[in-house]
C-alpha cells in the first residue's frame, strides 16, 4: 500500500494512514462515546492519551484518537457497535505488555482498553475451572486458587501485569509450558463481542466446544476477531513440590544435544531453560545468582512432583547430561538455592536493558536445528558488529536471541532490526517459525512472507474477513499492508447477526 | 450408490480435483478410512475424494516428538511407528469401527477431522491440542498450509485448530503434522467400588484436585461394570482412576491416591495389563459396540453436571450410560428414540455443553440435528467463517448442520 504512513525518527514498519473524515470527526466521536460510557470510562485529554502511545515494544507509538475504557460487556458491545456503525478502527488493549507492538494504537483508532474489567467471577474447584474477566492478571488467578491447591498453568514473564484478555490475544506461553501447554491448551470458552457489538459465547466450563473450533481461531487472534471480555480457564493441581538443577557445558551443541537426549528419554521435565556465554555474564553480573562463568552454555532443568519423584527424575537427568561432558552440576538443596537458579534467568531481560538496549526475537525452531540456528544467528549478528545474547525455552525450541544495540544510534538501531530479519528467516527456512509466543503485531507483519505464500496469507485474510468485513479491529497489525483485500462497504448496522444462513448451518 | 470415487495421489492431484468440482460447483463428499461416516448427515453429492491413496510418514523426529504423515496414513502405522520408539499420541484416539458397525481403516486425518480424543483428553488436550500444522486443499483448490512443526507457534491466524474437528467441511486435509508424547513406563488403575453417580462424582473431583497427576477418571455404573474386562471389575458401580509415569513413581502416587480415597469406598488396583485394556475399552465405548441402532450420544458437560443431568435424563427417558473426563463426558445409549430436545434441554439447564448423536437409525438421523445447534449469532458467524474457506460448499454439505 503506497500511502501507509511512517513518521519522522522511527524505523521502516508503516501504519495505515489515519482517515481524516474520522479525524475531523473528533469532538462529535468523544461526546458520543462519554454518553455511553460509565463514569471514568472515557480518556480523551492529551496528556492522559500518553501512556496508551505503545506498549512493549516502544520503538513505535501514535495517540490514539480516544481511549475508552468499559467496565462490563455491555458497554464493550456499545462501544464497538458504535466504532462498527461510524466506521471508526479499534484497538484492544490488556496491560500494554506486548512485545510486538500488539496493542499499539494509530490516530484515527479508538483504544478499547480492558483495565476496568478485572473481577475474578467465580472460582470452581470441583470443576477445576475460573471464570475471569478479560482484564484479570495472568498472576492473579494463581494467587487466588494457589491456597486451594491449584493455578493456572500459562506464566509469561510479564505475568504479574499482563491481562488473561492479552494472553488470549496472543496465546502466550511461558517457561513452563513444555508440560502444560500454552494459552490455547488452557482455555475452555469465552465472552467474544464481534465487531458490531454482537456477544456470542465460544466454548464454556465443558471440553471441547461444539462446532467450528472458533475459540482455538480467537486465542492468538490478535485482537483482529472481535473483543473478548470473559474466560473460562483451566485450573490444574499444583504439584508437591518443583527442583531446578543448572548444568554448564563447554558447548553449545553438546547442551542442544543433551535437550534432545531427555527428551527422547521420555523425560518431559516442566522447563529447559538455555544460555549462552555472554546471556550468562550480563545475568550474574545483575543478579549473583552463582552461575558458572567458564562455560559457553547454561542449562536450567525443572522437575516436578513429590519428593521421590524428583529424585528419581533428576537422577535420570543428570545421567544424561554427564553423557555430554556436563562442566558444571548444581542441584538445589533448598528453596532458597532453587530460587537463586531461576533469578538469573528470570531477570535476563531486565538485566540485558541495564547493559545495552536489545531488540529480542522470538523465532521457534525444531530441536534438531538449535545448534545450527544459535551458531548461525552468531555469524549474523557478528556480520552487522552487534553482540548477541540467547536465552531461551530450549524445550520447545522457542528461541529469544537479545540483539544489543545503541538506540541513539540510528544507524546501529537500523542494523540491529536487519539483524534481527535475517535471524527470523533463519529459523523459517530451519522449519520453524517466526514468532513462538510474542505474536506477530506490527513487528513482524513484513516478514509474513518469509513463512506463508500469497495463498496461505490470502486464506487467513479470508477468515480474518469473516469476523470484521471493514477490517475495523487493530487493522494495522498481523498482515502486510501490501496484498490486502479490498475493504467491503461498511454493512447496514447489526446487518451482520442477520446475514442468510447458508444450508450447512440453517 | 455408484458415485465416482477418487483417490488423488498427490496434493497437486488432489487440488486438481477440487478445482475442477469448483468449476462444476460439484459438491464433494471428503473422506479417510470412512470408519466414521455414520458423524452427521451425508448431503447430496456428486463424488467422493478418499485419501487413502495420500498415504505414509513423511518425517519422524523422535527426538523433537514430532511427526508429520499424509492424511490417509492408516492410524494403526503411524502407532507402530510411534510404539519403535515408545512413544504415542496422549490424546487416544477412539476406533469408533465397533460402536458405529463401520469398517475401514481409520485414518490419521480422520482422528484429526473430527477430532477424536479419549479418556486422556482431560489433562492432556483433545487432538486439536496435539496438532501442530495441516496442509489442506480450500475450496477454491489452493494448497494451504497453516501452522507448522515445531510446538509454540503465534505466527498468523490458527487455522489449524479450525481444521480439527471441521469433519471435512473446510477443506480436504492432505498432511498432518502433531506432537507426541513419550510413552509411560507404567500405568495403574485405582477402581472405587459401589459409589452411585453423585458420590463417584465427587470422589474424581477430590482425585483431580491431589497433586498425583490422575490421567484418566472415568465412572462405569453397575449397569455397564460387567462389559469391562470380560466382568472381571469387582462387585458394583466402578470408578477408575488412572495414574501413569515412571514406575516408581506411579507406585507412590497410587499409594497416596489409595489412602487419600480409603474413607470414600474399597479400593482394588488393576496392574498394567488390565489398566492398558480397560482404558481402550472406555475409548471405544465398549458397552455401547452392541450391534444395535439404539441411538448413542455423546455429551459434554462441566464434570459436576454430568450426574445431575443423567438424574434428570433418566426420569422423562430410559437410557443407559457412563461416565468419562471425570463425569464431564457422558456416554448414552437411549433405549428408544434419540429425545434430542429434551437431551439438550437439560444440557442448557445444567450449564450448557453439547450432544453428538454418534449412531440411530437412518430415520432418526434424518430428524436429529447430529451436531449441537448453535444459537443464530454463532451459528451466522459459523457460515461465514466456512464460507471463507468453502465459497461453493464443496466439502462435505449438510455434514455438520
Amino acid at each position: 500500500m503506497s500511502d501507509a504512513m511512517r513518521l519522522e525518527g522511527e524505523g521502516p514498519i508503516a501504519f495505515l494512514p489515519p482517515r481524516p473524515e474520522i479525524l475531523a470527526r473528533r469532538a462529535a466521536i468523544i461526546a458520543d462515546l462519554e454518553a455511553m460510557l460509565s463514569p471514568g470510562g472515557l480518556v480523551h485529554a492529551e496528556r492522559a492519551l500518553k501512556p496508551f502511545e505503545t506498549d512493549a515494544y516502544v520503538a513505535y507509538r501514535r495517540l490514539p484518537l480516544a481511549v475508552v475504557l468499559p467496565k462490563d460487556t455491555a458497554e464493550v458491545s456499545a462501544v464497538l457497535a458504535y466504532a462498527h456503525a461510524q466506521g471508526i478502527p479499534v484497538v484492544p488493549r490488556g496491560a500494554g505488555t506486548s512485545l510486538s507492538g500488539g496493542a499499539i494504537p494509530q490516530e484515527d483508532a479508538l483504544v478499547l482498553g480492558l483495565s476496568r474489567m478485572s473481577r475474578i467471577l467465580e472460582v470452581d474447584l470441583e470443576n477445576r475451572t475460573a471464570r475471569v474477566e478479560a482484564g484479570v492478571t495472568n498472576l492473579s488467578i494463581s494467587e487466588r486458587v494457589g491456597p486451594d491447591g491449584f493455578f493456572y498453568a500459562p506464566d509469561p514473564s510479564s505475568q504479574l501485569a499482563c491481562t488473561i484478555g492479552g494472553n488470549i490475544g496472543m496465546n502466550s506461553g511461558g517457561a513452563h509450558c513444555l508440560k502444560y501447554g500454552v494459552t490455547t491448551n488452557n482455555l475452555l470458552g469465552v465472552t467474544l463481542v464481534l465487531v458490531d457489538g454482537t456477544v456470542v459465547t465460544l466454548g464454556g466450563p465443558h471440553l471441547d466446544a461444539g462446532g467450528y473450533d472458533l475459540l482455538g481461531l480467537v486465542c492468538g487472534g490478535e485482537g483482529q476477531l472481535g473483543v473478548v471480555t470473559e474466560a473460562v480457564v483451566r485450573l490444574i493441581a499444583r504439584p508437591e513440590g518443583a527442583r531446578p538443577v543448572l548444568f554448564g557445558f563447554d558447548s553449545a551443541t553438546e547442551a542442544g544435544a543433551c535437550v534432545a537426549d531427555i527428551i527422547a528419554a521420555g523425560i518431559i521435565p516442566v522447563a529447559i531453560e538455555f544460555m549462552d556465554r555472554p546471556a550468562i555474564a550480563i545475568c550474574e553480573a545483575f543478579a549473583k545468582a552463582g552461575y558458572p562463568l567458564d562455560v559457553e552454555a547454561l542449562l536450567i532443568v525443572e522437575v516436578e512432583g513429590a519428593e521421590a519423584e524428583m529424585e528419581a527424575m533428576l537422577e535420570a537427568i543428570v545421567t544424561i547430561a554427564r553423557r555430554h561432558r556436563v562442566k558444571t552440576v548444581r542441584e538445589s538443596q533448598s528453596a532458597t538455592e532453587a530460587a537463586l537458579i531461576w533469578k538469573g534467568r528470570k531477570s535476563a531481560f531486565g538485566a540485558t536493558g541495564r547493559v545495552a538496549d536489545y531488540i529480542c526475537m522470538d523465532g521457534t525452531v525444531p530441536l534438531s536445528q538449535l545448534s545450527h540456528v544459535l551458531r548461525r544467528t552468531g555469524e549474523i549478528c557478528e556480520s552487522f558488529g552487534l553482540q548477541v545474547a540467547n536465552v531461551f525455552h530450549a524445550g520447545d525450541g522457542n528461541m529469544h536471541p537479545l540483539i544489543l544495540f545503541n538506540a541513539n544510534d540510528p544507524d546501529e538501531a537500523a542494523k540491529a532490526e536487519a539483524a534481527g530479519n535475517e535471524i527470523l528467516k533463519l529459523c523459517v527456512e530451519a522449519g520453524g517459525c517466526l514468532t513462538g509466543e510474542h505474536g506477530v503485531g506490527i513487528e513482524k507483519r513484513d516478514l509474513m512472507r518469509f513463512q506463508f505464500s500469497e495463498a496461505d496469507l490470502a486464506q487467513q485474510m479470508a477468515v480474518r474477513a469473516a469476523f470484521d468485513p471493514q477490517w475495523l479491529l487493530n487493522p494495522s497489525k498481523v498482515f502486510p499492508l501490501e496484498g490486502r483485500p479490498l475493504l467491503r462497504p461498511a454493512p447496514e448496522r447489526n446487518a451482520m447477526a442477520g446475514t442468510a444462513v447458508p444450508e450447512t448451518f440453517a | 450408490m455408484s458415485l465416482p470415487r477418487h483417490c488423488p495421489e498427490t496434493e497437486m492431484q488432489a487440488a486438481e480435483l477440487v478445482r475442477a468440482a469448483s468449476a462444476a460447483r460439484a459438491p464433494l463428499a471428503i473422506e479417510g478410512g470412512g470408519t466414521r461416516r455414520g458423524f452427521g448427515r451425508a448431503g447430496a453429492v456428486s463424488a467422493v475424494v478418499s485419501t487413502a491413496a495420500l498415504s505414509g510418514i513423511s518425517r519422524y523426529a523422535p527426538g523433537e516428538m514430532v511427526m508429520t504423515a499424509r492424511a490417509g496414513t492408516p492410524l494403526a502405522e503411524i502407532e507402530a511407528a510411534l510404539d519403535g520408539q515408545r512413544q504415542m499420541l496422549a490424546f487416544e484416539p477412539a476406533d469408533h469401527r465397533p460402536v458405529m458397525a463401520t469398517t475401514g481403516t481409520p485414518t490419521i486425518g480422520g482422528v484429526f477431522a473430527a477430532n477424536v480424543s479419549g479418556p486422556r483428553r482431560l489433562v492432556a488436550g483433545a487432538a486439536r491440542d496435539s496438532l501442530l500444522g495441516v496442509r489442506f486443499i480450500n475450496g477454491a483448490g489452493e494448497a494451504i498450509k497453516a501452522g507448522g512443526q515445531v510446538m509454540k507457534n503465534v505466527t498468523g491466524l490458527d487455522l489449524v485448530k479450525l481444521m480439527a474437528g471441521s469433519f471435512g467441511t473446510l477443506g480436504l486435509l492432505t498432511e498432518v503434522t502433531f506432537r507426541l508424547l513419550p510413552r509411560p513406563e507404567r500405568a495403574e488403575t485405582l477402581v472405587l467400588s459401589g459409589l452411585d453417580d453423585a458420590a463417584a462424582s465427587s470422589s474424581m473431583a477430590a482425585a483431580m484436585a491431589l497433586p498425583v497427576e490422575v490421567s484418566g477418571a472415568a465412572h462405569l455404573p453397575e449397569s455397564v461394570r460387567g462389559r469391562f474386562l470380560s466382568g472381571a471389575l469387582p462387585e458394583g458401580a466402578a470408578t477408575v482412576l488412572r495414574l501413569e509415569g515412571l514406575a516408581a513413581s506411579v507406585v507412590l502416587r497410587a499409594d497416596k491416591l489409595a489412602a487419600a480415597l480409603s474413607p470414600r469406598a474399597p479400593i482394588t488396583r488393576l496392574g498394567p495389563e488390565e489398566s492398558a485394556v480397560l482404558w481402550r475399552e472406555i475409548r471405544d465405548i465398549k458397552p455401547y459396540a452392541d450391534g444395535t441402532q439404539k441411538p448413542l450420544w455423546r455429551v459434554s458437560v462441566a464434570p459436576m453436571a454430568g450426574a445431575p443431568l443423567l438424574e434428570a435424563l433418566r426420569m422423562e427417558a430410559g437410557v443407559d450410560a457412563f461416565f468419562d473426563w471425570q463425569g464431564g463426558l457422558i456416554f448414552l445409549r437411549m433405549e428408544a428414540e434419540p429425545e434430542a430436545e429434551l437431551l439438550r434441554g437439560l444440557i442448557r439447564r445444567f450449564g450448557g455443553g453439547h450432544a453428538t448423536l454418534l449412531r440411530a437409525s437412518a430415520a432418526a438421523r434424518a430428524v436429529t440435528p447430529a451436531f449441537e445447534p448453535q444459537p443464530p449469532a454463532l451459528a451466522a458467524l459459523s457460515a461465514r467463517v466456512k464460507a471463507s474457506l468453502d465459497p461453493h460448499g464443496l466439502f462435505n454439505p449438510g455434514r455438520m448442520t
